[in-house]
Protein backbone atom coordinates (compact mmCIF):
# COMPACT_ATOMS: atom_id res chain seq x y z
CA UNK A 1 0.00 0.00 0.00
CA UNK A 2 1.17 3.63 -0.78
CA UNK A 3 1.88 6.13 2.15
CA UNK A 4 0.67 8.71 -0.13
CA UNK A 5 -0.82 11.16 1.72
CA UNK A 6 -3.79 13.15 -0.20
CA UNK A 7 -4.71 16.85 0.05
CA UNK A 8 -7.34 18.96 -0.98
CA UNK A 9 -6.33 22.57 -2.99
CA UNK A 10 -7.75 25.20 -4.78
CA UNK A 11 -6.52 24.58 -7.82
CA UNK A 12 -5.76 21.02 -9.86
CA UNK A 13 -2.28 21.67 -11.26
CA UNK A 14 -0.44 23.85 -8.30
CA UNK A 15 -2.52 21.40 -6.05
CA UNK A 16 -0.78 17.87 -8.01
CA UNK A 17 2.77 19.33 -7.61
CA UNK A 18 2.19 20.41 -4.18
CA UNK A 19 1.22 16.87 -2.80
CA UNK A 20 4.05 15.06 -5.75
CA UNK A 21 6.65 16.90 -4.22
CA UNK A 22 5.93 16.84 -0.41
CA UNK A 23 5.25 12.88 -0.96
CA UNK A 24 9.21 13.21 -2.40
CA UNK A 25 10.62 15.06 1.06
CA UNK A 26 9.90 18.74 -0.68
CA UNK A 27 7.16 20.29 1.45
CA UNK A 28 6.18 23.78 -0.38
CA UNK A 29 2.56 24.82 -0.07
CA UNK A 30 -0.06 24.78 -2.46
CA UNK A 31 0.25 28.80 -3.04
CA UNK A 32 4.26 28.49 -2.51
CA UNK A 33 3.77 26.35 -5.74
CA UNK A 34 1.44 28.60 -7.32
CA UNK A 35 3.94 31.55 -6.80
CA UNK A 36 7.18 29.92 -7.89
CA UNK A 37 5.97 28.74 -10.99
CA UNK A 38 4.37 32.82 -11.70
CA UNK A 39 1.44 30.92 -12.43
CA UNK A 40 -0.62 33.59 -11.70
CA UNK A 41 -1.93 35.67 -14.96
CA UNK A 42 -4.33 36.83 -17.22
CA UNK A 43 -5.68 36.11 -20.36
CA UNK A 44 -8.36 36.82 -22.73
CA UNK A 45 -8.62 35.34 -26.44
CA UNK A 46 -11.48 35.46 -28.36
CA UNK A 47 -10.51 33.86 -31.05
CA UNK A 48 -9.59 30.48 -28.78
CA UNK A 49 -13.09 29.10 -28.26
CA UNK A 50 -13.86 26.13 -25.27
CA UNK A 51 -17.58 25.20 -26.16
CA UNK A 52 -18.38 28.08 -28.37
CA UNK A 53 -17.35 30.76 -26.17
CA UNK A 54 -13.95 32.54 -25.93
CA UNK A 55 -11.37 31.20 -23.66
CA UNK A 56 -10.52 33.50 -20.60
CA UNK A 57 -8.21 32.45 -18.65
CA UNK A 58 -6.99 33.59 -14.93
CA UNK A 59 -3.81 31.52 -14.56
CA UNK A 60 -1.20 30.56 -17.13
CA UNK A 61 -1.17 27.76 -19.69
CA UNK A 62 -1.77 24.04 -18.66
CA UNK A 63 1.10 22.13 -17.78
CA UNK A 64 3.26 25.46 -17.02
CA UNK A 65 3.26 24.84 -13.05
CA UNK A 66 4.34 21.71 -13.77
CA UNK A 67 7.49 23.28 -16.19
CA UNK A 68 7.88 26.24 -14.44
CA UNK A 69 8.69 24.54 -11.18
CA UNK A 70 10.58 22.03 -12.58
CA UNK A 71 12.71 24.62 -14.12
CA UNK A 72 13.07 27.23 -10.79
CA UNK A 73 13.13 24.59 -8.25
CA UNK A 74 15.50 22.27 -10.47
CA UNK A 75 14.01 19.35 -10.09
CA UNK A 76 14.48 16.18 -12.20
CA UNK A 77 10.80 15.51 -13.94
CA UNK A 78 9.51 12.87 -16.51
CA UNK A 79 7.00 14.04 -18.79
CA UNK A 80 5.62 10.83 -21.19
CA UNK A 81 2.87 10.76 -24.00
CA UNK A 82 1.55 8.37 -25.67
CA UNK A 83 0.43 7.17 -28.74
CA UNK A 84 -1.93 4.54 -28.12
CA UNK A 85 -4.11 4.03 -24.99
CA UNK A 86 -2.83 0.64 -24.54
CA UNK A 87 0.79 2.03 -24.01
CA UNK A 88 -0.46 4.60 -22.28
CA UNK A 89 -2.27 2.56 -19.46
CA UNK A 90 0.73 -0.61 -19.53
CA UNK A 91 3.30 2.30 -18.50
CA UNK A 92 0.82 3.55 -15.71
CA UNK A 93 0.82 0.43 -14.46
CA UNK A 94 4.43 -0.52 -14.74
CA UNK A 95 4.96 3.26 -13.12
CA UNK A 96 2.67 1.94 -10.15
CA UNK A 97 3.68 -1.55 -9.84
CA UNK A 98 7.62 0.44 -9.34
CA UNK A 99 5.15 2.18 -6.35
CA UNK A 100 5.75 5.76 -7.88
CA UNK A 101 3.08 8.25 -7.51
CA UNK A 102 2.17 9.30 -11.10
CA UNK A 103 0.45 12.90 -12.43
CA UNK A 104 -1.92 12.57 -15.07
CA UNK A 105 -3.70 14.97 -17.58
CA UNK A 106 -6.75 14.18 -17.72
CA UNK A 107 -10.61 15.39 -19.24
CA UNK A 108 -13.24 16.46 -16.57
CA UNK A 109 -16.10 15.50 -18.97
CA UNK A 110 -15.20 11.10 -18.74
CA UNK A 111 -13.82 11.14 -15.08
CA UNK A 112 -16.81 8.99 -13.40
CA UNK A 113 -16.48 9.98 -10.25
CA UNK A 114 -17.13 13.79 -11.05
CA UNK A 115 -20.92 14.34 -10.55
CA UNK A 116 -22.89 15.27 -13.59
CA UNK A 117 -23.43 18.68 -12.31
CA UNK A 118 -19.39 19.63 -13.06
CA UNK A 119 -18.82 17.37 -16.41
CA UNK A 120 -17.66 20.07 -19.10
CA UNK A 121 -15.43 19.47 -21.70
CA UNK A 122 -12.37 20.51 -20.81
CA UNK A 123 -9.04 18.44 -21.34
CA UNK A 124 -6.78 20.27 -19.09
CA UNK A 125 -7.06 18.54 -15.37
CA UNK A 126 -4.65 17.50 -13.07
CA UNK A 127 -5.09 14.69 -10.70
CA UNK A 128 -2.51 12.01 -8.87
CA UNK A 129 -2.21 8.52 -9.35
CA UNK A 130 -1.05 6.81 -5.88
CA UNK A 131 -2.18 3.10 -6.39
CA UNK A 132 -4.20 0.13 -7.67
CA UNK A 133 -6.82 -1.35 -5.34
CA UNK A 134 -7.47 -4.12 -8.08
CA UNK A 135 -6.89 -5.10 -11.52
CA UNK A 136 -9.33 -2.63 -12.78
CA UNK A 137 -9.81 0.31 -10.12
CA UNK A 138 -7.05 2.95 -9.42
CA UNK A 139 -6.82 5.28 -6.18
CA UNK A 140 -6.74 8.80 -7.28
CA UNK A 141 -5.90 11.96 -5.45
CA UNK A 142 -7.95 14.78 -7.21
CA UNK A 143 -6.89 18.14 -5.45
CA UNK A 144 -10.31 19.48 -5.69
CA UNK A 145 -11.94 16.87 -4.12
CA UNK A 146 -11.75 16.84 -0.27
CA UNK A 147 -11.25 12.55 -0.02
CA UNK A 148 -9.16 10.66 -2.10
CA UNK A 149 -11.42 8.94 -5.44
CA UNK A 150 -11.78 5.64 -6.87
CA UNK A 151 -11.71 5.09 -10.81
CA UNK A 152 -12.17 2.76 -13.34
CA UNK A 153 -9.41 1.92 -15.99
CA UNK A 154 -12.15 2.57 -18.54
CA UNK A 155 -12.90 5.47 -17.55
CA UNK A 156 -9.39 7.04 -16.90
CA UNK A 157 -8.36 5.51 -20.05
CA UNK A 158 -10.87 7.26 -21.36
CA UNK A 159 -10.36 10.18 -19.88
CA UNK A 160 -6.37 10.73 -20.45
CA UNK A 161 -7.10 9.96 -24.41
CA UNK A 162 -9.57 11.95 -25.18
CA UNK A 163 -8.94 13.84 -28.29
CA UNK A 164 -9.35 17.71 -29.06
CA UNK A 165 -8.47 20.96 -27.58
CA UNK A 166 -5.69 20.71 -25.26
CA UNK A 167 -5.97 16.57 -26.05
CA UNK A 168 -3.81 15.53 -23.04
CA UNK A 169 -2.25 12.28 -25.22
CA UNK A 170 -2.38 10.29 -22.02
CA UNK A 171 0.02 12.81 -20.26
CA UNK A 172 2.05 11.30 -17.12
CA UNK A 173 4.38 12.74 -15.34
CA UNK A 174 6.43 12.15 -11.82
CA UNK A 175 9.48 13.23 -10.32
CA UNK A 176 13.00 11.43 -10.95
CA UNK A 177 14.59 13.88 -8.33
CA UNK A 178 13.77 16.48 -6.03
CA UNK A 179 16.12 18.60 -3.88
CA UNK A 180 15.16 18.84 -0.26
CA UNK A 181 16.68 21.52 0.95
CA UNK A 182 16.54 24.38 -1.44
CA UNK A 183 17.12 28.40 -1.08
CA UNK A 184 13.39 29.67 -2.07
CA UNK A 185 14.80 33.37 -1.48
CA UNK A 186 16.06 34.30 -4.68
CA UNK A 187 13.36 32.21 -6.19
CA UNK A 188 11.04 33.96 -4.98
CA UNK A 189 11.83 37.40 -5.87
CA UNK A 190 12.51 36.61 -9.31
CA UNK A 191 9.16 35.11 -9.85
CA UNK A 192 7.57 38.17 -8.06
CA UNK A 193 9.10 40.07 -10.59
CA UNK A 194 8.21 37.94 -13.23
CA UNK A 195 4.52 38.47 -12.58
CA UNK A 196 4.32 41.93 -12.22
CA UNK A 197 5.78 42.96 -14.98
CA UNK A 198 4.11 40.62 -16.92
CA UNK A 199 0.92 41.69 -15.85
CA UNK A 200 1.80 45.62 -16.24
CA UNK A 201 3.84 45.40 -19.34
CA UNK A 202 2.28 43.03 -21.97
CA UNK A 203 3.02 43.52 -25.63
CA UNK A 204 -0.29 42.32 -26.43
CA UNK A 205 -3.39 42.92 -25.76
CA UNK A 206 -5.04 40.02 -24.52
CA UNK A 207 -2.82 39.37 -21.49
CA UNK A 208 -2.07 40.77 -18.30
CA UNK A 209 -4.20 43.74 -17.31
CA UNK A 210 -4.57 44.88 -21.13
CA UNK A 211 -6.56 41.73 -21.53
CA UNK A 212 -8.39 42.50 -18.45
CA UNK A 213 -9.47 45.90 -20.46
CA UNK A 214 -10.41 43.99 -23.83
CA UNK A 215 -12.72 41.58 -22.08
CA UNK A 216 -14.38 45.01 -20.77
CA UNK A 217 -14.31 46.48 -24.68
CA UNK A 218 -16.10 43.57 -25.48
CA UNK A 219 -18.79 43.51 -22.68
CA UNK A 220 -19.87 46.79 -23.97
CA UNK A 221 -20.16 45.70 -27.51
CA UNK A 222 -22.50 43.26 -26.28
CA UNK A 223 -25.32 45.96 -26.17
CA UNK A 224 -25.18 45.87 -30.07
CA UNK A 225 -25.65 42.06 -30.13
CA UNK A 226 -27.94 39.04 -29.12
CA UNK A 227 -29.17 39.45 -25.69
CA UNK A 228 -29.49 35.61 -25.34
CA UNK A 229 -25.70 35.48 -26.34
CA UNK A 230 -24.88 38.15 -24.37
CA UNK A 231 -26.36 36.23 -21.02
CA UNK A 232 -24.26 33.10 -22.26
CA UNK A 233 -21.00 35.19 -22.15
CA UNK A 234 -21.49 36.62 -19.00
CA UNK A 235 -22.53 33.83 -17.32
CA UNK A 236 -19.52 32.23 -18.96
CA UNK A 237 -17.19 34.63 -17.22
CA UNK A 238 -18.34 33.89 -13.87
CA UNK A 239 -17.74 29.85 -14.99
CA UNK A 240 -14.08 30.76 -16.16
CA UNK A 241 -13.78 32.61 -13.15
CA UNK A 242 -15.11 30.25 -10.04
CA UNK A 243 -16.25 27.05 -11.11
CA UNK A 244 -14.51 24.18 -9.67
CA UNK A 245 -10.58 23.34 -10.53
CA UNK A 246 -10.59 26.93 -12.55
CA UNK A 247 -11.28 29.71 -9.89
CA UNK A 248 -10.42 33.38 -10.70
CA UNK A 249 -11.22 35.41 -7.83
CA UNK A 250 -9.55 32.14 -6.46
CA UNK A 251 -5.85 32.24 -7.92
CA UNK A 252 -6.12 35.69 -6.62
CA UNK A 253 -6.44 34.58 -3.12
CA UNK A 254 -4.06 31.84 -3.89
CA UNK A 255 -1.41 34.33 -5.08
CA UNK A 256 -2.54 36.39 -1.85
CA UNK A 257 -1.39 33.60 0.45
CA UNK A 258 1.92 32.93 -1.43
CA UNK A 259 2.48 37.11 -0.88
CA UNK A 260 2.00 36.48 2.73
CA UNK A 261 4.24 33.30 3.14
CA UNK A 262 6.34 34.84 1.38
CA UNK A 263 6.44 37.60 3.55
CA UNK A 264 7.02 35.97 6.57
CA UNK A 265 10.27 34.07 5.15
CA UNK A 266 11.59 37.56 4.12
CA UNK A 267 11.45 38.47 8.48
CA UNK A 268 7.89 39.89 7.81
CA UNK A 269 8.29 42.03 4.96
CA UNK A 270 6.26 45.12 4.80
CA UNK A 271 5.69 45.85 1.42
CA UNK A 272 5.04 41.92 0.74
CA UNK A 273 2.16 41.81 3.48
CA UNK A 274 1.08 45.19 2.09
CA UNK A 275 0.47 43.48 -1.29
CA UNK A 276 -0.79 40.46 0.24
CA UNK A 277 -3.41 42.48 1.73
CA UNK A 278 -3.84 44.16 -1.33
CA UNK A 279 -3.93 41.40 -3.36
CA UNK A 280 -7.00 39.60 -1.28
CA UNK A 281 -8.92 43.01 -2.07
CA UNK A 282 -8.54 42.23 -5.96
CA UNK A 283 -10.25 38.68 -5.27
CA UNK A 284 -12.79 40.41 -3.21
CA UNK A 285 -13.24 42.76 -6.53
CA UNK A 286 -13.57 39.85 -8.66
CA UNK A 287 -15.93 38.20 -6.50
CA UNK A 288 -18.01 41.17 -6.36
CA UNK A 289 -17.57 41.39 -10.32
CA UNK A 290 -19.01 37.81 -10.67
CA UNK A 291 -22.39 38.96 -8.17
CA UNK A 292 -23.05 41.71 -10.45
CA UNK A 293 -23.10 39.56 -13.09
CA UNK A 294 -25.23 36.96 -11.72
CA UNK A 295 -27.61 39.81 -10.56
CA UNK A 296 -28.17 40.76 -14.53
CA UNK A 297 -28.28 37.24 -16.03
CA UNK A 298 -31.47 36.49 -14.39
CA UNK A 299 -34.25 35.95 -16.48
CA UNK A 300 -36.08 39.44 -17.30
CA UNK A 301 -33.46 41.40 -16.29
CA UNK A 302 -31.70 44.48 -17.89
CA UNK A 303 -27.99 43.98 -18.57
CA UNK A 304 -25.98 47.02 -16.94
CA UNK A 305 -23.50 46.66 -19.77
CA UNK A 306 -21.51 49.56 -19.49
CA UNK A 307 -21.66 49.41 -15.64
CA UNK A 308 -19.98 46.09 -15.71
CA UNK A 309 -17.39 47.02 -18.13
CA UNK A 310 -16.37 49.66 -15.94
CA UNK A 311 -16.78 47.73 -12.61
CA UNK A 312 -13.68 45.64 -15.01
CA UNK A 313 -11.61 48.46 -15.40
CA UNK A 314 -11.76 49.16 -11.81
CA UNK A 315 -10.82 46.15 -10.73
CA UNK A 316 -7.58 46.34 -13.81
CA UNK A 317 -6.66 49.51 -11.55
CA UNK A 318 -7.11 47.50 -8.40
CA UNK A 319 -4.37 44.94 -9.81
CA UNK A 320 -1.88 47.50 -11.16
CA UNK A 321 -1.50 48.97 -7.53
CA UNK A 322 -0.52 45.04 -6.41
CA UNK A 323 1.66 44.94 -9.17
CA UNK A 324 3.42 48.14 -8.64
CA UNK A 325 3.50 47.49 -5.06
CA UNK A 326 5.26 44.21 -5.81
CA UNK A 327 8.19 45.80 -7.54
CA UNK A 328 8.73 47.81 -4.95
CA UNK A 329 9.87 44.91 -3.46
CA UNK A 330 13.77 44.66 -3.28
CA UNK A 331 14.57 41.38 -1.42
CA UNK A 332 15.16 42.60 1.90
CA UNK B 1 -12.20 37.67 2.33
CA UNK B 2 -12.05 36.36 5.49
CA UNK B 3 -12.65 32.61 6.46
CA UNK B 4 -16.37 33.64 8.18
CA UNK B 5 -17.59 35.14 5.21
CA UNK B 6 -16.09 32.00 2.76
CA UNK B 7 -20.05 31.35 1.20
CA UNK B 8 -21.27 28.45 2.58
CA UNK B 9 -24.65 28.11 0.18
CA UNK B 10 -25.15 24.10 0.12
CA UNK B 11 -24.84 24.37 -3.88
CA UNK B 12 -26.52 21.72 -5.83
CA UNK B 13 -24.02 22.36 -8.10
CA UNK B 14 -21.58 21.04 -5.85
CA UNK B 15 -23.50 17.84 -5.41
CA UNK B 16 -22.46 17.66 -1.93
CA UNK B 17 -18.46 18.30 -2.52
CA UNK B 18 -16.54 20.93 -0.93
CA UNK B 19 -14.22 23.23 -2.57
CA UNK B 20 -11.06 24.57 -1.20
CA UNK B 21 -10.65 28.62 -1.00
CA UNK B 22 -8.22 30.51 0.75
CA UNK B 23 -9.37 33.42 3.26
CA UNK B 24 -7.74 35.37 6.28
CA UNK B 25 -7.85 33.51 9.01
CA UNK B 26 -7.91 35.32 12.63
CA UNK B 27 -4.03 35.11 12.92
CA UNK B 28 -3.70 37.47 9.60
CA UNK B 29 -2.42 34.01 8.16
CA UNK B 30 -3.75 33.18 4.67
CA UNK B 31 -5.03 29.09 4.42
CA UNK B 32 -7.66 26.85 2.79
CA UNK B 33 -11.23 27.02 4.34
CA UNK B 34 -13.92 24.45 2.59
CA UNK B 35 -16.76 25.86 0.84
CA UNK B 36 -19.90 23.71 0.36
CA UNK B 37 -20.94 26.15 -2.68
CA UNK B 38 -21.69 29.89 -3.77
CA UNK B 39 -25.34 30.76 -5.22
CA UNK B 40 -23.48 33.41 -7.83
CA UNK B 41 -21.26 30.23 -9.33
CA UNK B 42 -24.33 28.17 -9.00
CA UNK B 43 -26.47 30.65 -11.05
CA UNK B 44 -23.44 30.31 -13.68
CA UNK B 45 -23.32 26.81 -13.53
CA UNK B 46 -27.00 26.27 -13.93
CA UNK B 47 -27.20 28.55 -16.75
CA UNK B 48 -24.90 26.67 -18.63
CA UNK B 49 -26.55 23.27 -17.62
CA UNK B 50 -29.88 24.28 -18.83
CA UNK B 51 -28.26 25.71 -22.03
CA UNK B 52 -27.37 22.12 -22.56
CA UNK B 53 -30.32 20.54 -21.66
CA UNK B 54 -32.13 22.99 -23.40
CA UNK B 55 -30.34 21.70 -26.72
CA UNK B 56 -30.49 18.41 -26.14
CA UNK B 57 -34.07 18.32 -25.91
CA UNK B 58 -34.21 20.58 -29.11
CA UNK B 59 -32.33 18.09 -31.13
CA UNK B 60 -34.22 14.88 -29.25
CA UNK B 61 -37.57 16.83 -30.73
CA UNK B 62 -35.84 17.14 -34.53
CA UNK B 63 -34.65 13.51 -34.22
CA UNK B 64 -37.97 12.64 -33.18
CA UNK B 65 -39.55 14.70 -36.09
CA UNK B 66 -37.38 12.64 -38.87
CA UNK B 67 -35.62 15.89 -39.74
CA UNK B 68 -32.12 14.37 -38.41
CA UNK B 69 -30.18 11.34 -37.76
CA UNK B 70 -29.96 10.42 -33.81
CA UNK B 71 -26.69 11.03 -34.14
CA UNK B 72 -27.75 14.80 -33.71
CA UNK B 73 -28.96 14.14 -30.40
CA UNK B 74 -26.47 11.88 -29.20
CA UNK B 75 -24.04 14.76 -29.79
CA UNK B 76 -25.97 17.03 -27.21
CA UNK B 77 -26.52 14.43 -24.97
CA UNK B 78 -22.89 14.04 -24.07
CA UNK B 79 -22.43 17.61 -24.00
CA UNK B 80 -20.50 18.76 -27.34
CA UNK B 81 -21.71 20.68 -30.51
CA UNK B 82 -20.22 20.72 -33.64
CA UNK B 83 -16.81 22.45 -32.38
CA UNK B 84 -15.97 19.96 -29.89
CA UNK B 85 -17.24 16.60 -31.62
CA UNK B 86 -15.04 17.70 -34.93
CA UNK B 87 -12.15 17.88 -32.40
CA UNK B 88 -13.20 14.42 -30.45
CA UNK B 89 -13.04 12.73 -33.78
CA UNK B 90 -10.94 14.18 -36.20
CA UNK B 91 -13.69 14.78 -38.98
CA UNK B 92 -14.50 17.68 -40.42
CA UNK B 93 -17.53 19.73 -39.20
CA UNK B 94 -18.71 19.32 -42.72
CA UNK B 95 -18.67 15.62 -43.02
CA UNK B 96 -20.65 15.37 -39.51
CA UNK B 97 -23.30 17.51 -41.03
CA UNK B 98 -23.79 15.32 -43.93
CA UNK B 99 -23.93 12.12 -40.98
CA UNK B 100 -26.89 14.49 -39.19
CA UNK B 101 -28.86 13.40 -42.46
CA UNK B 102 -31.39 10.28 -41.56
CA UNK B 103 -30.70 8.72 -45.25
CA UNK B 104 -26.79 9.42 -45.35
CA UNK B 105 -26.39 8.39 -41.47
CA UNK B 106 -28.34 4.90 -42.40
CA UNK B 107 -25.31 4.26 -44.32
CA UNK B 108 -22.27 5.30 -42.63
CA UNK B 109 -19.49 2.65 -42.62
CA UNK B 110 -18.87 0.75 -39.96
CA UNK B 111 -15.03 2.21 -39.49
CA UNK B 112 -16.61 6.06 -38.97
CA UNK B 113 -19.29 5.00 -36.34
CA UNK B 114 -16.77 3.13 -34.64
CA UNK B 115 -14.69 6.57 -34.46
CA UNK B 116 -18.07 8.01 -32.91
CA UNK B 117 -19.00 5.36 -30.78
CA UNK B 118 -15.32 6.04 -29.58
CA UNK B 119 -15.90 10.14 -29.07
CA UNK B 120 -18.76 9.92 -27.76
CA UNK B 121 -18.39 6.70 -25.51
CA UNK B 122 -21.66 5.56 -27.27
CA UNK B 123 -21.81 1.82 -28.78
CA UNK B 124 -22.48 1.62 -32.50
CA UNK B 125 -25.88 0.47 -31.43
CA UNK B 126 -26.69 3.49 -29.48
CA UNK B 127 -25.90 6.17 -31.78
CA UNK B 128 -27.93 4.95 -34.65
CA UNK B 129 -31.16 4.94 -32.14
CA UNK B 130 -33.48 7.22 -30.45
CA UNK B 131 -33.76 6.59 -26.54
CA UNK B 132 -37.46 5.84 -26.11
CA UNK B 133 -39.52 7.81 -24.03
CA UNK B 134 -36.86 11.03 -22.94
CA UNK B 135 -38.05 14.11 -22.30
CA UNK B 136 -42.06 13.12 -22.07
Amino acid sequence: MSNFEHSHSAHCESGVMSSMLRHHGLSLSEPMIFGLSSAMTFAYLPFLKLGGMPLIAYRSMPKSIIKNIRKNLKIKMKLETFRSVEKGEERLDELLAEGKVVGAQTSVYWLEYFPEEMRFHFNAHNLIIYDKKDEDTYLISDPVFEEPQECSAKSLNKSRFVKGVMAPKGLLYYPEYVPTAIDLKPIIIKNIKKTAKKMLNTPVPIEGLRGIKSLAKSIRKLQKGDKRYAKLFLGHIVRMQEEIGTGGAGFRYIYASFLKEASELFNDNETLSEASTLMLEVGDEWRNFALSIAKSIKPKKEIPYDALADQLLGIAELEATVYRKMLEFNGK
Amino acid sequence: MDINSVPQDDSSTYAKNKKAIYAVGEDGKVGVVTSSGWEVEEAATKQALNDLEEHAREAYEVVKSGEKSALYFHMYDVRMDLQVLSESTGFFKWTINKDFHPEKFAKISDKRLSVYSEAMGKTPQELKELPKGLYE
